[in-house]
This record gives C-alpha cells, structure tokens and sequence, in this order.
C-alpha cells in the first residue's frame, strides 16, 4: 500500500492534506485496471468506491432505452470519478465505462466512510474537495444545456 | 468600399447546415470555359482555377480578418477568412446557412458572381505569440476564423512553444474540417483535442463542453497566448478557466461577432461599448472586453 502514497501525494486532488490524512486515505487505495468496454461500475449498483484515474478515458453513460447508451460526460487521465460512495443510499446514478483501457486507483468507499466517520477533519478535507469537483461538473453541464451551438447562437 | 468581383470556384459541405465556399477574382474573359464539376454526393462542386487576367482583388488577409460577402440582389454579411494566409489567389470562407443572405450563399454554383470587400479588422496576435505556447479555443464554427492561425503557425512552427487546439462541437456530426483535423493531429508537435457536447455510445471521443478541455491541455500558462473563437458564452467561460488556470488576461484573445453593416466603423451597427467590432475588433484582447462582456444590454 505504500507504494501508492507518492502516486496520491502528487495528485492536486489530494494537495495540502496533512500527511496523517493522506495515511489514513492511502490504507484505502489499491490499483486497479479495466479493458476497454468493460463497465467500472453501473447505474444501480451500490457505490462503494471512488476513483482516480491514472491512465485512459471513461464514459459515464445513462442507458435510454430504445436509442442505446448515451454519453453525459467523459472522464480523463488525473480526473476524479465516482461521488456516489460519499452520499445515501449509496448506488451508482450512471453507468461507467472504460473507453479505452484504464488504470486507476480505487479508494474503498466503506473504508473511507468509516474514517471519516471517526475523523471529522478528514471528512470535512474530503467533502471539501468533492464539493469543488460537484461545482466545476454542474458548471460545465449547465454550458452543455445551453445548447451553445444551436442554431440561436 | 466597391464590392471585388468574384466567382465561386468550389462549394463544399462541412456539416448539415454548413459549407465551404473557394472564391477567385473574376475574369475578364468570364466563365466560358468554367464548367462546374460536380464531386461526390453533390457534396463538393468545383471548377478549375483560371489563369487569365482579374478584373480585381482584395488585399492579403491576415488570420482573424474577415470579408463583407455580397450577393447581389440580396445583401452583405460579414463572413470571417479561413483560408491559408499563404495563397494570396483564393478567398475561402466557411459558412453557417442561418439567414437570408447565408442561405442564399449556399445556394451558389461554381461560377456564380459574389461580391467581395475586405479584408477588415484586427488580426490574431501571432507575432506577439512567437517564443510562447499557444492554445487556441475553437467551439463550433468558431474553427473557421481560427484556421488561418492553424495554417500560419504549422507553416512557421518552429517560431512556437507547444500549440494545442481545443475544439468542441455539438455532436460528432457537426465537427468541421474533419480531414484537416486529421492531418493535423499526425503532428508530433501540435496537440488537438476534441470534445462534444451530446454523443451517443458509439462516439469514443470525449464528451463535455470545451471548457473541461483546458485542464487536459499540456500548455505552460505564464508563457501561454490563447486565442478563442466560438459564441459569446462560450469564449467568456473558456476566457476564465485560462484565467484560473493562470494564464494572464492580458495574453488571451477572443473574436467577437456583432451586427457588422459598414465594415469601417461609420455606421455604428456594431457599437459595442466604446469600440466597433467591425473595427476596433474583431479580434480584442479579452482584459479591453472582460467587463463589457457581463454588461447586458451590450
């Protein structure tokens, strides 16, 4: 496990923890990998893990039925993925998919819960930062309602 | 500010609603000889390029100029240049058919007659960005203005830091220039990302607004010149994130687009602020414009 705290260290999602935090986080982390096309997590699913992504593109999907899969957003290499781990009930909203293959670090949702449970400073350090992630996310998806390039515009 | 005579020499379809036209100075001898060759799926039209005397021409563009195109009988718009700044022969210019005048544009033939002025306006800072990277923000038909800087960096590339182009569309149908994009993402030294705003499953390319592309760009901020081009909304959100992510304001470039009639700053169409866009503009740096930007009635 320690060979993921200099990985988790650098990552500016994880800048300025202090380094008891960053401990406590690390026990939760192990690497991961999914081939392309192969489903990370799905809508419904109970949502247990959150992930930073190292290497590759994921596809957050939403299943309509009758025209398929429909990409809301896609997801990059150093990006966060998944904060339905941090909220009740705890299920996946979407369907995640490797486009291509993909590495990352999974950070155990259950485990994390349960420190920031008993550590209220890492909580508060962990729901700050995903806050940040929340806002800049609905920023961009109310630009993408906007429909910018309609004909309107 | 007599409209050029020119004849179109190609017409080729971008997208659904959008379209290429090549434009050469008219002849003296006409269009005899100038018999339409039709390419593909009615997809590209062209005639050959003639070599006999113009009756006129406009001056060399610079990228980030633009034209006033007239159809006679109809009217004028001001249409930006996004041909290469290199082939002084060709007038090309990549239209949206939205309004009477752009309609009627497309509706063109090889060897149809278009009148043409220009060309006007401030040009992308590209001297000033020699020994900088350079990020260039296209969304939508944004590309369009922006493709003359593309041509003159890649034919002067190594005068630049790191380049990389940004370009977001709606869906993967309305992406422009397609092959050119191509072409230019097999540079070892320029950098395109792609985004669009809707896709379905089949699309393995990023989805999200263009702005989420500018953290994925490999680009030093303080020794960064950007130029943005697409709607109004856009570049302003695009313009802050380059900001946040420490480009200085005074190094960001945004084209913008307004009710442009005269071309000169005579007629006041274009009024915005204390400036006219047709010639004060249409390229300003985005620290004269940022308050203007959130001022409503402008």
């Amino acid at each position: 496990m320690e060979t993921l705290k200099p990985l988790l260290a650098e990552h500016p999602f994880f800048e300025g923890l202090e380094p008891r935090h960053l401990d406590l986080i690390v026990g939760c982390a192990t690497n991961v990998r999914f081939d392309a096309g192969t489903f990370i997590f799905r809508e419904g699913e109970e949502a247990n893990a959150f992930y930073i992504i190292r290497h590759g593109q994921v596809a957050l999907e939403i299943f309509v039925p009758q025209r398929g899969p429909i990409t809301i957003e896609t997801i990059g290499q150093g990006e966060v993925l998944g904060w339905s781990w941090l909220f009740p009930p705890y299920h996946w909203h979407f369907d995640a998919r490797a486009v291509t293959l993909t590495r990352a670090i999974a950070l155990d949702g259950k485990c994390l819960r349960t420190k920031c449970e008993e550590d209220h400073d890492l909580g508060y350090q962990l729901v700050k930062r995903f806050a940040h992630i929340i806002m800049q996310r609905l920023q961009a998806t109310r630009l993408q309602l906007l429909d910018v390039y309609g004909v309107h515009s | 500010m007599v409209p050029h005579p020119y004849r179109v020499r190609r017409r080729r379809r971008e997208t659904h609603d959008t379209f290429t036209l090549e434009l050469q100075p008219a002849s003296r001898e006409g269009t005899a000889q100038e018999k339409p060759i039709m390419r593909g799926e009615s997809a590209e039209w062209d005639i050959p390029a003639t070599a006999s005397q113009p009756l006129s021409t406009i001056p060399a563009f610079l990228p980030g100029q633009f034209n006033m195109l007239y159809v006679f009988g109809v009217g004028e718009v001001p249409i930006s240049i996004s041909g290469d700044p290199a082939d002084p022969t060709t007038v090309v210019h990549t239209i949206r058919a939205v309004g009477t005048v752009t309609t009627a544009l497309r509706q063109l033939r090889p060897g149809d007659m278009v009148g043409v002025r220009g060309p006007f306006g401030s040009h992308w800072p590209l001297s000033d960005a020699e020994g900088n990277d350079v990020v260039l923000i296209a969304g939508g038909i944004g590309l369009a203005p922006l493709r003359p800087a593309v041509y003159r960096i890649l034919a002067e590339r190594v005068k630049y830091g790191r380049v990389v182009l940004l370009y977001g569309t709606r869906t993967p149908a309305d992406i422009l220039y397609r092959r050119e994009l191509a072409r230019w993402r097999g540079h070892f030294d320029f950098d395109v990302l792609i985004t669009v705003d809707h896709a379905l499953g089949n699309w393995r390319g990023n989805v999200g607004v263009v702005t989420t592309l500018i953290a994925r760009a490999p680009f030093d901020p303080l020794n960064t010149v950007a130029m943005i081009c697409g709607p109004e909304v856009m570049m302003r959100f695009a313009a802050r994130e380059l900001v946040r992510r420490g480009v200085p304001a005074e190094r960001i470039f945004i084209s913008m687009e307004r009710n442009m009639k005269c071309a000169i700053g005579f007629c006041g169409h274009c009024q915005f602020g204390p400036t006219f866009v047709c010639k004060d503009g249409p390229v300003f740096p985005y620290r004269s414009v940022k308050d203007l930007l959130t001022i409503r009635e402008l």
